[in-house]
């Protein structure tokens, strides 16, 4: 497989173009929720998403956004992954991911883990396309803290 | 609007061709490279430039046989690199039809409308004296500039805006990026003191009507600065026939090195205001209490400055004389022109900006419908061409054309016609390969 190819996994185009959470879900009053902002400068990209939560366990995403096939896949993936989970497990997923972006390569996504998300792993051959990846998950972190306080 | 030919070409001027171009692209080892397997195709200039051999030698040889700081000290270095350091300045000052005194370096545009935009603000504090008084501004007074430029001619006259209390302005853009000239004699008024607006705007490749601004400003008596960073390295630029004030430009973008670049000024102008950056070389004398300054330009060179780069920078300038300005942008033009239909051709491309009528240099900003432009750049690169996609530090701009970001492709003097044919051939691609439009 090129190394395009690995980049954009049909995984990736699937959930660039069918995007799960896209459209952000009003706050009904007296629930918990967080938001984050989150722009990348170098390209223009841009995310706000939201959290709901129940407790401890992360209800609902949801977000709009406006940026490259890999940064709407991410918020994507993300939605489908974090969603009915607690807060704690979330961010462990978080640190995976993470770990993964800042591999250049050298590691393989562990599905086990990270489901869908493990297909991203072509993304960190591509240093520039990091921070369009990390878009998201940076925007959920933040929106998790902000809930939280 | 302007009528449908008026291209900004001399019919007589007989542009390069490949065959030429082919000569002169050995001047420029980093073009053979291989990037992805893939011959390099380089059409991001616009950004910077590549440098044929001869610039970097310059700065070798600079270095090899005459480096020494210039204007101090009375040895025969010293002597030899200040002959070097202002020989490069009446070159690159004659390449624009400024007199030498009229030429100061800067490390880049950015920093040559800086300087400007300081100078003002310590004019407007009350430095200077009674001469930069014509300088100051306040409330009241008003800074116009246009939608369309590079952040580098914005913020530096939003942020005088806000140190001085005077109002910024702007000439709007239509929809398709075309500057709204109808509204520019309402904007540009009685309380108008600067007038700052680019000659090519960076993202559409568009060249600004310079006369009529420049004649808008004149009759209420407002200062015009332009931005001629992507005019100086495609277009033959002459700072007396434009009639402006003031000019920046940059010399990585005309073959030149980084770091180098220079603030143009009419010699009047330049010896009136206050200086930016302060400290050695650039006063007369100096008490524990208060310094008397230079006359322009090194009033403005404050510090040690940078010698190889103005050497450099001259080299490129001679380089490009060689082969002609008028030529170069004559092919460029062809190139543009060329790149322009056919992504047109192709589609769910569209091109944007102003139509086809309006006079741009090389320069093709463009959309696939679909794909967004990161991923059009990426499938580019994978084919081994560079373009830039992005905002292009002109978020404005893309605001007004309803876009975030855009993808561009842009020319020099080394780009082939098949420079052009790989990238039409790779941009046909781009929408089959993301699954888009089947
Ligand atoms: C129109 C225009 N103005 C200003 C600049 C800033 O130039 P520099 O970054 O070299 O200072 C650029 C460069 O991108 C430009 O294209």
């Amino acid at each position: 497989m090129s190394e395009l190819d690995q980049l954009y996994q049909q995984i990736i185009l699937d959930h660039a173009k069918v995007r799960r959470g896209d459209g952000l879900v009003e706050t009904a009053p007296g629930t918990c929720t967080g938001e984050s902002m989150q722009h990348n400068p170098v390209c223009g990209d841009q995310i706000r998403l939201r959290v709901h939560m129940d407790g401890a366990t992360i209800k609902d995403v949801s977000w709009e956004g406006d940026g490259c096939s890999i940064s709407m896949a991410s918020a994507s993936v993300l939605t489908e992954l974090a969603v009915g989970i607690e807060r704690e497990e979330f961010l462990g997923i978080l640190e995976e991911f993470r770990e993964l972006m800042r591999s250049r390569g050298t590691k393989q996504g562990d599905e086990e883990i990270l489901g869908d998300a493990a297909a991203f792993a072509g993304v960190s051959k591509f240093p520039a396309r990091v921070k369009c990846a990390m878009l998201s998950w940076v925007a959920a972190e933040a929106a998790l803290l902000a809930a939280n306080s | 609007m302007s009528s449908a030919s008026t291209k900004h070409q001399d019919a007589s001027i007989e542009p390069l061709d490949d065959t030429e171009v082919l000569r002169l692209r050995a001047d420029f080892p980093i073009l053979e490279r291989s990037i992805n397997n893939s011959p390099l195709v380089y059409l991001d200039s616009g950004a910077t430039s590549q440098k044929p051999t001869c610039v970097y030698e310059a700065e070798q040889h600079y270095y090899e046989t005459f480096n020494a700081a210039v204007h101090r000290g009375a040895h025969s270095l010293s002597v030899e690199a200040t002959d070097v350091f202002e020989q490069a300045r009446t070159t690159v000052a004659g390449f624009i039809g400024a007199a030498e005194n009229e030429l100061v370096w800067t490390s880049n545009a950015t920093e040559a409308l800086n300087l400007i935009t300081y100078s003002f603000a310590n004019a407007s504090a009350g430095m200077g004296g009674e001469v930069a008084r014509r300088f100051a501004l306040g409330p009241g007074d008003e800074i116009v500039v246009t939608e369309l430029e590079h952040h580098a001619n914005l913020i530096p006259w939003q942020e005088l805006a806000f140190r001085t209390g005077a109002t910024l302005k702007y000439i709007p853009v239509d929809e398709h990026g075309a500057l709204r000239m109808d509204v520019a004699g309402e904007i540009i008024g009685a309380a108008t003191r600067v007038l700052a607006f680019t000659h090519v705007s960076n993202v559409l490749g568009t060249i600004t009507e310079v006369p009529k601004l420049v004649e808008l400003a004149r009759s209420v008596g407002a200062l015009t600065v332009l931005d001629g960073c992507q005019s100086v390295p495609h277009l033959p630029v002459n700072v007396k026939a434009l009639d402006v004030d003031f000019m920046a430009f940059s010399g990585h973008k005309m073959l030149g090195p980084t770091g180098i670049g220079g603030l143009y000024g009419r010699a009047e102008l330049l010896d009136a205001m206050p200086p930016f950056l302060t400290g050695g070389s650039m006063i007369t004398s100096v008490t524990m209490e208060k310094a008397e300054f230079l006359p322009s330009p090194m009033r403005f060179e404050a510090g040690t400055q940078r010698i190889a780069q103005t050497h450099g920078l001259a080299t490129a300038v001679s380089y490009l004389q060689e082969v002609g300005m008028g030529r170069v942008a004559a092919w460029e033009e062809q190139l543009g022109a060329r790149m322009i239909s056919g992504l047109e051709q192709i589609p769910g491309v569209k091109i944007l900006g102003p139509g086809r009528d309006s006079v741009r240099i090389g320069t093709a900003p463009f959309a696939v419908e679909g794909v967004h432009p990161h991923d059009v750049g990426q499938f580019l690169d994978a084919r081994g061409i560079a373009v830039r996609v992005g905002h292009h530090c002109a978020q404005p701009l893309h605001r007004a054309l309803g876009v975030n970001s855009s993808t561009r492709a842009s020319t020099y003097i080394y780009n082939t016609t098949s420079d052009i044919d790989s990238l039409l051939n790779a941009v046909n691609d781009v929408r089959g390969y993301f699954g888009v439009g089947k």
